[in-house]
């Protein structure tokens, strides 16, 4: 089991997901670069990690989501193979247009570096095989536009397919996620033609470890690794 | 020919950004001020003859300059 962790100008979790997947669950990774226009040999998973790819130019991941290496992903993604977007690979997942939405500023137009407690709506299946069904999580954010916007009609199609991933906790009387303002709460879902793409804003590998406060963020590693099978 | 793109969040979208300077332009005194809405303007010279040019600049804005989730765009050619 290989995962292939792709580098961006400007991805600066990549390193960190390489150290998750070896230390955290003694598994392989490889490196892909943005220009390579396959994705390296083996390759069983791929991870679009956190960062600022572009500076965040004209829009966050918009220009990474046109990088070369994107078309070997979603020929992946076609062919079933499992890839995790977080933070930014989010961004670039929706950006891609692979993910339906888009992150938007922050609603209060603050960095959020912080803990944030989330509800696992569709654990115990797929990529998210390591979480129990609704199972409750704490997670690192640190993002400045997590706030996930959508109309209602993909919404509603997410949430009746199952398909929101991740829910933040805390939530503002009008259902919004109270930390950035995220519609319906929502962290990250679920997509792909099996449902096999997972996009989240919180960053798992950042608690991957009893030196990082914790190991829920191991979980959808190995989801990531044993799961879209 | 120099041409011009606009780029505005649909209505539906909220604008933190806009609203942080909605609250700095009454902080600075000015009344009666609201709904400030921040967009974004690309300027570039492109070769060819208009029609064409018209096209490729809403092909532009389609594949990158705009995400159609969030933002409409206008395109301009600038004389």
């Amino acid at each position: 089991m290989t995962i292939a962790v792709v580098t961006f100008p400007g991805s600066n979790c990549d390193r960190d997901c390489h150290h998750a997947v070896t230390e955290g669950l003694s598994g392989q990774t490889l490196a892909a670069w943005h220009k390579d226009p396959e994705l390296p040999a083996g390759t069983s998973a791929v991870i679009l990690p956190g960062g600022f790819s572009y500076g965040d130019y004209l829009r966050c991941g918009a220009m990474a989501a046109l990088s070369p290496i994107m078309g070997a992903v979603r020929r992946f993604i076609d062919a079933g193979g499992p890839v995790l977007g977080i933070c930014n690979g989010f961004q670039i997942l929706c950006e891609a247009r692979i993910l339906p939405g888009a992150l938007l500023n922050n609603k209060d137009g603050l960095f959020h570096c912080q803990d944030a407690e989330l509800e696992v709506t569709a654990g115990g299946k797929g990529l998210l095989l390591g979480f129990d069904r609704r199972q409750r999580v704490v997670l690192p954010i640190a993002h400045g536009d997590g706030n996930y916007f959508a109309d209602d009609a993909t919404l509603d199609a997410l949430e009746q397919d199952d398909r929101v991933a991740f829910r933040y906790v805390d939530r503002d009387s009008a259902g919004h996620g109270s930390v950035n303002g995220s519609r319906r709460g929502i962290a990250g879902i679920i997509g792909g033609p099996s449902r096999n793409v997972v996009g989240l804003m919180p960053h798992p590998e950042r608690r991957s470890g009893a030196h990082l406060g914790g190991s829920d963020g191991l979980r959808l590693l190995r989801g990531l690794v044993e799961g879209a099978r | 020919m120099r041409a011009r793109v606009t780029v505005r969040l649909k209505s539906a979208v909220l604008d933190p950004q806009g609203e942080a300077i909605e609250r700095a332009l009454l902080g600075l005194g000015f009344q009666g001020v609201q709904n400030v809405r921040v967009g974004r303007i690309v300027e570039l010279d492109v070769d060819g003859d208009e029609t064409v040019v018209q096209g490729q600049l809403s092909s532009m804005a389609d594949k990158l300059l705009a995400n159609p989730v969030i933002e409409d765009y206008a395109v301009e050619i600038l004389r």
